[in-house]
């Protein structure tokens, strides 16, 4: 008797949880496809409206037009270009601090940590650090976006987990047989630590990538500085307000609205993105628990 | 107890020590130097709250006002209402999105099969990767007057007209939840899952002996085995409730429902930047960060009164 009470109470929860996560699913993935179903859509036609999932007159005028944009072709270069270089500056490091936290002998280990630790809970605000940067002339630049965000305490406090959790050991017998601070952390630890190095340039290269304030902020006057995401922001504004700005005028002579444009910019800025994370899921998964739980 | 006594000895500062970790020691002042610059030096502005700052005069030459800025602040029934804002919506997000987060881990983690459990959660880490700008602009899109939600209710018949969400105050703190349970609830649901994952197989087994339902099984063993992650969890954004309110709010707030969009955040870029009133703009970032302190505080010290897990 108890088993078949279970046995229906299992299908109606089975049941249940199909549904949430069909609907889970849809609301997830429904607005991406059909952006990328309008950017691919002619620009009058989709203006009526009731484009899906499939593009219903299908071309490619929308990415011949944004790509031909200068302020967006800037922007993906600055962005390109930042997400690199402060990717690898940031792991770097990021990585040398947290190997000097992690030795076990290291004489200021537990100041050194408190020192980072605090600033995850203090900061100066918007208003001084703005004017910091201003004295530092790091505005109007492009090193806003690599020098002042180049350490940050929880990307350390991942890094340190992971090596504290590597045996002594390995340190000692390198150091018998005449090894430096600095080869031990290059030729031995820095190896063993590649799980851990993919998961943080991971956190940096997205952040750096979707990063769009400071562009705004500092570098707003300086136009040959700002990121894509901070052109796509510009884009989708000025056509949300419906301005009659030069370039809504422009985009209505020809097969494309600010609709469809606004849809291509979407896709191509989202596009890296999106064809990159699935296959480095292990590596964040794995972060976020160091990170999260341990700590 | 030889080991322990070598260890302090290692510990104490001595030339041959120094010596040895030279390179330690010189990464560790460059380090600090970069921390002091970046970090440290900052918070000497926050005398910009108790000074009428002139940029021209810089920090050593304003003239001190005490708390005159902090009064002004407490006067302006703008602030106040941007106090009630940024804190109910940061209270509201950390609710929803930490409730969707358990239920979407415990519902993923009922699931047997592998390969539809794996794709279901890499769909569902998505939004996380899309920056605010992406994710505000595919909104603007589903709730515009032909986005896929007016069409929706239009075709059930709930509504004879579209609705244009954007312009009426009740729908922006729902929408502004709605958008970060979007973005988020996959990638917060990682740790939940790890959490679930490391609770004893042998609980399960030995609940089903004894004639436990799925239902009671959740109930019993999942949601206590991840009682101490959901706590720890919340501790570390309630300090955060204050901070977790600019982007959204910016992007997606107009003119029409500016008296509950507005938060701290965006009050500070008002004044501060546009206006270029420093010192205002720093006293509200100060109250800010005193508040968000205070909170984890109280919280730290609530969560050990009542035995629960602790940040520190």
């Amino acid at each position: 008797m108890k088993k078949v009470k279970h046995s229906i109470e299992d299908k109606v929860i089975s049941a249940l949880i199909g549904i949430f996560m069909v609907v889970f699913v849809v609301v997830t993935l429904y607005p991406v496809i059909n952006t990328v179903a309008i950017s691919f859509n002619e620009g009058i036609d989709a203006v009526r409206g009731g484009i899906y999932l499939w593009p219903r007159k299908f071309s490619l005028k929308n990415y011949d037009t944004v790509l031909a944009m200068q302020n967006l072709l800037t922007g993906a270069k600055i962005s390109v270009a930042r997400t690199v270089l402060g990717t690898v500056s940031s792991l770097l490091v990021n990585a040398l601090l947290a190997y000097v936290v992690s030795r076990k002998r290291f004489l200021f280990k537990s100041q050194l940590s408190l020192f980072w630790v605090i600033t995850m809970y203090v900061n100066g605000g918007m208003i001084p650090t703005f004017l910091l940067y201003r004295n530092l002339h790091l505005t109007n630049s492009f090193w806003v976006y690599i020098i002042p965000g180049m350490i940050g305490a929880w990307n350390m406090l991942v890094l340190r987990t992971y090596m504290n959790g590597l045996p002594d050991s390995l340190e000692e017998s390198a150091q018998l047989d005449g090894a430096g601070y600095m080869t031990i952390f290059v030729k031995i630890i820095s190896p063993l630590c590649k799980p851990v190095y993919a998961t943080v340039a991971l956190f940096v290269a997205v952040g750096q990538w979707n990063s769009w304030f400071d562009a705004m902020l500092y570098n707003r006057m300086k136009t040959e500085y700002t990121t894509l995401q901070y052109e796509l922001m510009k884009l989708l504004s000025s056509v949300m307000q419906q301005s009659g700005s030069a370039d809504s005028a422009k985009f209505n002579s020809a097969a494309v609205t600010p609709v469809t444009i606004r849809a291509a910019a979407t896709v191509v800025t989202m596009a890296p993105i999106i064809c990159l994370y699935p296959f480095l899921q292990r590596y964040f998964v794995a972060g976020l628990t160091i990170g999260g739980v341990k700590e | 107890m030889a080991r322990t006594n070598a260890l302090k000895k290692d510990r104490k500062i001595t030339w041959k020590e120094i010596k040895r970790q030279k390179t330690l020691l010189i990464i560790s002042f460059f380090v600090v130097i970069y921390g002091v610059i970046f970090y440290y030096w900052p918070l000497t502005g926050w005398l910009m709250a108790f000074q009428n700052y002139k940029p021209k005069d810089g920090l050593l030459h304003s003239k001190f006002v005490g708390l005159e800025k902090f009064q002004f602040l407490f006067s302006d029934a703008t602030f106040l209402k941007v106090i009630r804002n940024t804190f109910c919506m940061g209270a509201l997000n950390l609710l929803t999105t930490t409730v969707m987060a358990i239920l979407f881990a415990i519902l993923l983690n009922e699931i047997r099969h592998t390969l539809l459990k794996k794709t279901i959660q890499t769909v569902s880490y998505l939004p996380h990767f899309l920056s605010w700008i992406i994710v505000t602009g595919i909104l603007h899109d589903a709730l515009s007057s032909t986005g896929i939600i007016n069409d929706l209710l239009l075709k059930a018949g709930i509504i004879d007209q579209a609705i244009n969400f954007f312009a009426y105050p009740k729908y922006f703190w729902p929408i502004v939840a709605f958008a970060n349970c979007w973005k988020e609830t996959g990638w917060n649901a990682i740790i939940y899952l790890a959490a679930i994952t490391s609770i004893d197989p042998c609980l399960y087994e030995a609940a089903s002996i004894d004639g436990a339902g799925r239902l009671a099984r959740i109930r019993y063993i999942t949601l206590p085995g991840i009682k101490p992650t959901v706590m720890i969890l919340l501790l570390m954004n309630v300090g955060n409730v204050l901070n977790a309110g600019f982007e959204v709010q910016y992007l997606l707030g107009n003119g029409l429902v500016q008296s509950v969009s507005q938060t701290i955040d965006i009050y500070v870029l008002k004044w501060g930047i546009s206006q270029n009133d420093f010192s205002l703009g720093t006293a509200a970032g100060i109250f800010k960060s005193v508040v968000s302190i205070a909170l984890i505080v109280v919280c730290n010290a609530w969560a050990k009164r009542a035995g629960e897990e602790r940040l520190f």
